[in-house]
């Protein structure tokens, strides 16, 4: 167990390595001078640009920056902004909290909405209730998420006054509550399809037929032996969508007016701002890899019949 | 990853293996292979019905939006602007879904963005598929450091999450085509297919009639090609026309963000967000892109659900 | 209301899931609600500026109000943009090159230090200089000695410009490399703000928590959310703070701000986005504000082209012609800008009726024009514009006005975001028309011409070159006093308009708006709203 954990460990460092320079490459290759655009259209100074570049390192080629910046990033240094001249770890530090609140938010509410969902219509396969989850959440993959975050604030913000439109204060959950719902929903209809698929075909298994004919009580074989098994695609689902609800958080934040890492990350591209750039996306890159990894170990835990050397 | 935990792979029902796939009009129903078994079920479901219809309408309208009206998607009129509400008895005139802020018919921006949608989300599939399946099936059959190598960087790219990606990558096209998004969304998109591919190879590969096609001293590239790709095929098939219906959902998002197509090409994804200022004042302007986009993403949903369903009968 | 009621219900309820849940990655600052604001204060919709809070390094509109709050220059300007004394008794000169400036008794910064001559020289010695990487240090260029605290190429000779003198305690003198008879307007830019001592042990915490002269003293910085600054009791000025203090809130929309608005949550809001500009008067009656300011947005043809190369200005005429500027900024763009008459907005001194039908919309006489010059080479022209700041709609209007009108094919050419935009305008990579736009740095006609068609003006990206225009121009900053300047200028706008080197489209307007809590919101030349002047009810 120790060694697996080891090696995967081991293995996250050539795909963190070549994460960074795929989105530094890419950063590097944007169109576009960070710091001749403070000049926006008035008149500029070459000589100042010049100046403030070299001082910041900009001046230097590719390879040698990309240098610059790994061995920064191992010393705990994730640079600094261009023009607010802030170091970039707190500008995250102020983002990341935020959103880290709303996909946990979006996170649980999409677990138990949508296992409690798929498990309500698994147990029912083919009926009216069955057919109607399908069609519900087929809607819901099929509505584009910046169209369903309008339409929801428009309905119950607006129209029904249930909840503020926008967030102010995001440590208030209630005002966090729409905006993870939306975000939460394409990834809820996902759950909720997986888990009643799983449990539909389970519910035919062996094991299960087995535990009905000891007699076991009814809710005993739902909670216990199928849900443990049925779980398992639903986790690995679960596992890989974390760090696609961060990411996501891009169109959610802007349209509730979240000041979370979406809104930097935006922001930072469109003014250039690489190192802010590179490292929310280079955290969310090791969210996905350390989630990735307790996802397998959790398997373990639903699958005795797993065992890691 | 331990090969036994590769639970994304959607495992082939244990059908007998069919070695050729059976064009899909065969009526031979002697040979029953996996694709005609498939087709079989298939013109029964309703829903494969419909979205298919649907499917047909907007290749159509892609293809000849001159058939479904006479309005050109760019003509403006600005006496018209806003001015048009819907007038649901005009069907297909110029002015049934009303106007927009720019006063161009808006049924004739919906007939013409049909067009960047479909290319986007097909191209994008088809790009996918190649290089996804290519992935795969090398990782998957050689083995090894070649694995090792390909999914390390498979990890690397479906690691960075889908639109912070496309966004920086489309931004750094200055001239922002349909081709261009195409590229960028299958850039980041091959991951899924090669995951999906690679487990299927891994499975089929220990099938006995892979190793009795071994023994036999069948070369490395017939087995490929012969045995293991048309039996791998159906579960790439699969997640792959689901995958195109969020393809149209996420260049819509991207031009919504104003980062993927720019006018002049007519895409919805840019009348939503055009419209979108204009939520108080004129919904239609927003609502009509929004539904078509949601209609659109639904009939290639359904369809992959339906293909999906006929290929893999334990997930009914 | 139930619902809402319920909804706080399952949100505590999650509260508690999450507090269970290790990796919840809670943040420090707890407990701090932002509900409600500080007895007297009044807040606006001012986002986090780009920059730190130093006077020479702000030039965009965020940062600029909360520095205008904070610091107070020699000179400022009045509602009508006309040059008034501010910390300065007087700014005289016999000859527009060497000029005296006299500063008033007494004034102090918030940390208690006098303001002085010294003060005065050493921020600017300290802002020219190269090494600070000041973003606005090119505007002490005029100053003798410039090069060598910031030279063209290599590190600077010096830390001081020769032309900067202190005299007294209150007096400096300034010398200038070469007459600028219009010298003295630059200095109301914020830019020539003093700086207290403190300033030299720590610039760069001073940026975070900037200590000036101003009306308000600064209270917090809370990073992407709010600056808070109150009214500074010791003021000397005239311009005293007639609130208690200002909330410059952080919005990501404006739409969130204005739902703010409408709840009052917020005082008051710069610009009303879009999706609520059709109905804001209607939502805010006599509390909505619309007036025009001194900006002026065109389309600038590129004369490096094949295109434009050399070209009749009449096909340049005959294309403004052929723009229905009346309609599209009516209906496109819902009131927000005002057509335009001449290529400097009313705000500024030295604007004039050009007399012209240039700038009216006639189809006829565009199509005519345009004949008479020899036609639209290629017959097709794009319209450059960053897809990022709202401009796409007014240049599918423009375009679509042209097309109509005179059968030329016109399309916009749009890139992702403005620094795309300006890196394609820099390198010469202009298709055929670039957006350009222009907001007054200091409220003169020079400031539109001169920066703009100059031959070697920085930000004629245009490339626009004319002998004729440069002579008039060099009349103009020869000339011996302001208003002869300001009247040689006058003629070379009358010759501007013969060469046509862009397309004036129209000036723009502010349309915001205040709450019912706060009275007196009145605007500058500028478009900002002037906060010392606000009342709260």
């Amino acid at each position: 167990m120790g060694r697996y954990v080891a090696r995967r460990l081991l293995q996250m460092i050539p795909v963190f390595l070549g994460s960074t320079l795929l989105i530094f490459s890419m950063m590097y290759a944007l169109p576009g001078d960070p710091v001749r655009a403070l000049y926006g259209e008035q008149a500029i100074d070459q000589a100042q640009i010049a100046e403030i570049k070299r001082s910041l390192g900009l001046d230097k080629p590719f390879l040698l920056q990309y240098w610059d910046y790994l061995t920064g990033l191992f010393q705990g240094d994730f640079g600094t902004q261009i023009a607010s001249q802030q170091p970039v770890a707190d500008v995250i530090a102020d983002a990341f909290p935020i959103t880290a609140r709303l996909t946990i938010f979006a996170f649980l509410f999409t677990v138990v909405v949508g296992i409690t969902l798929g498990v309500v219509a698994g147990l029912r396969p083919d009926t009216l209730v069955d057919k109607s989850l399908l069609a519900l959440t087929l809607l819901l993959i099929s509505v584009p998420s910046f169209v369903l975050g309008y339409a929801f604030q428009y309905f119950f913000a607006f129209q029904l006054g249930w909840v503020d439109p926008n967030v102010n204060d995001p440590e208030n959950y209630g005002q966090l509550l729409l905006p993870a719902i939306v975000l939460g929903s394409l990834s809820l209809a996902y759950v909720a399809r997986l888990t009643r698929t799983s449990i539909a075909e389970n519910l035919r298994a062996d094991y299960v037929r087995t535990a009905v004919a000891k007699g076991l009580p009814r809710r005993r074989i739902v909670g216990v032996h199928l849900m443990r098994n049925s779980l398992i695609p639903v986790v690995t689902f679960l596992g890989s969508d974390l760090g696609a609800l961060m990411g996501g958080a891009v169109v959610t934040e802007g349209i509730f007016n979240v000041r979370g890492v979406g809104y930097t990350v935006y922001e930072a591209l469109s003014r250039r701002e690489g190192s802010t750039v590179v490292g929310v996306v280079t955290l969310i890159v090791i969210i996905y890899l350390v989630c990735s990894l307790l996802v397998d170990l959790l398997y373990a835990v639903l699958d005795p019949r797993i065992r890691y050397a | 990853m331990p090969e036994a935990l590769d639970t994304s792979a959607k495992k082939l029902p244990a059908g007998e293996p069919a070695t050729v796939p059976v064009p899909v009009d065969a009526k031979a129903e002697k040979t029953r292979s996996l694709w005609s078994d498939a087709w079989h079920d298939l013109r029964r479901s309703p829903m494969f019905v419909i979205s298919a219809v649907l499917i047909v309408l907007l290749l159509v309208m892609a293809a000849f939006p001159g058939l479904f009206t006479g309005a050109s998607p760019r003509d403006a009129d600005l006496s018209n602007h806003y001015l048009g509400a819907p007038n649901w008895s005009h069907f297909f005139q110029a002015d049934w879904l009303g106007y927009d802020g720019q006063g161009r018919s808006i049924w004739a921006r919906m007939v013409h963005g049909a067009r960047a949608s479909i290319i986007v989300s097909v191209g994008v599939t088809a790009l996918v598929t190649i290089l996804g399946t290519l992935v795969g099936v090398l990782a998957g059959y050689f083995g090894g450091w070649l694995d090792a190598i390909l999914f390390r960087l498979t990890d690397v790219f479906s690691g960075i999450p889908f639109m912070l990606g496309a966004m920086v990558v489309l931004t750094t096209f200055a001239e922002r085509t349909v081709w261009v998004v195409v590229l960028a969304l299958a850039f980041l998109g091959w991951t899924t297919i090669a995951r999906v591919a690679r487990g299927s190879v891994i499975t089929i590969k220990q099938a006995d009639y892979v190793t009795a096609a071994k023994a036999l001293g069948a070369s490395t590239s017939r087995i490929l090609f012969r045995h293991i790709l048309p039996n791998a095929i159906a579960p790439v098939i699969v997640v792959a026309t689901i995958a195109l219906g969020g393809y149209i959902a996420a260049e819509a998002t991207l031009s919504y963000l104003g980062i993927g197509l720019a006018e002049p090409t007519v895409s919805w994804g840019i009348d939503v967000s055009a419209g979108k200022d204009q939520l108080r004042n004129a919904p239609h302007v927003l609502m009509m892109p929004s539904v078509m986009v949601s209609i659109t993403v639904l009939a290639f949903l359904m369809f992959g659900e339906a293909v999906r369903n006929a290929l893999d009968p334990k997930m009914r | 209301m139930r619902g809402a009621k319920s909804a706080k219900w399952v949100a505590g309820a999650i509260v508690v899931a999450l507090a269970a849940t290790a990796c919840g990655g809670g943040s420090e600052d707890g407990g701090n609600k932002t509900a409600g604001q500080p007895d007297g204060y009044v807040s606006i919709d001012v986002g986090e500026p780009q920059k730190p809070l130093v006077p020479a390094d702000t030039n965009e509109s965020l940062g600029a109000y909360v520095i205008k709050a904070l610091f107070t220059g020699p000179v400022s300007y009045d509602a009508e943009g006309n040059l008034e004394m501010a910390n300065a008794e007087s700014v005289e000169t016999e000859d527009s090159k060497t000029w005296t400036i006299k500063l008033k008794q007494g004034w102090k910064f918030h940390d208690g230090t006098p303001v002085t001559a010294k003060t005065y020289v050493d921020a600017w010695n300290w802002y020219a200089n190269i090494k600070n990487n000041q973003q606005n240090s090119f505007w002490f260029a005029d100053i003798a000695g410039y090069e060598d605290v910031h030279p063209e190429s290599g590190d600077p000779k010096g830390d001081t410009m020769s032309g900067l003198k202190v005299v007294d305690e209150t007096t400096f003198t300034v010398e200038l490399t070469n007459p600028v008879p219009y010298w003295e307007y630059k200095l109301g830019y914020s830019t020539f703000a003093p700086l207290p001592e403190a300033f030299y042990k720590d610039p760069k915490g001073f940026g975070q928590k900037p200590v000036g002269n101003g009306p308000y003293k600064f209270e917090k910085w809370d990073h992407k959310k709010l600056i808070q600054v109150a009214a500074w009791d010791e003021y000397q000025g005239d311009n005293k703070a007639k609130n208690k203090g200002i909330l410059f809130k952080n919005y990501t929309t404006v739409e969130a701000a204005y739902q703010d608005l409408l709840s009052g949550n917020l005082d008051m809001i710069r610009q009303v986005g879009p999706k609520d500009l059709p109905k804001y008067k209607q939502d805010l009656g006599d509390r909505a504000v619309d007036a025009p300011y001194a900006a002026i947005q065109g389309i600038t043809p590129v004369f490096y082209s094949k295109q434009w190369k050399d070209i009749d200005p009449k096909v340049l005429q005959g294309l403004s012609m052929a723009i229905d500027r009346e309609t599209i900024t009516k209906t496109v763009l819902n009131g927000t800008r005002t057509p335009a008459k001449s290529f400097t907005p009313p705000q500024v001194n030295g604007n004039q009726d050009l007399d012209t039908d240039v700038f009216t919309y006639n189809p006829e006489k565009a199509k005519q024009l345009i004949k008479e010059g020899g036609g639209v080479p290629d017959n097709k022209i794009f319209i450059q514009f960053n897809a990022d700041g709202g401009h796409k709609e007014w240049v599918t209007a423009v375009c679509e006005s042209i097309r109509n009108a005179t059968g030329v094919d016109c399309v916009g050419d749009a890139k992702p975001d403005f620094q795309t935009d300006l890196e394609a305008r820099d390198n010469d990579q202009v298709k055929s028309f670039y957006r350009g736009g222009w907001v007054a740095d200091y409220p003169l006609n020079v400031n539109f011409l001169r920066e703009l068609y100059w031959s070697k003006a920085e930000a004629n990206n245009g490339r626009f070159s004319d002998e004729e225009i440069d002579k008039l121009f060099q009349q103009g900053d020869n000339a011996a006093t302001l208003e002869e300047s300001i009247k040689a200028y006058q003629e070379a706008e009358k010759v501007v308009l013969e060469k046509m080197p862009s397309i004036p489209l129209w000036y723009y307007r502010i349309n915001g708006g205040h709450s019912e809590n706060v009275d007196n919101v009145n605007v500058d030349f500028h478009g900002d709203f002037v906060l010392d002047e606000v009342t709260v009810k």
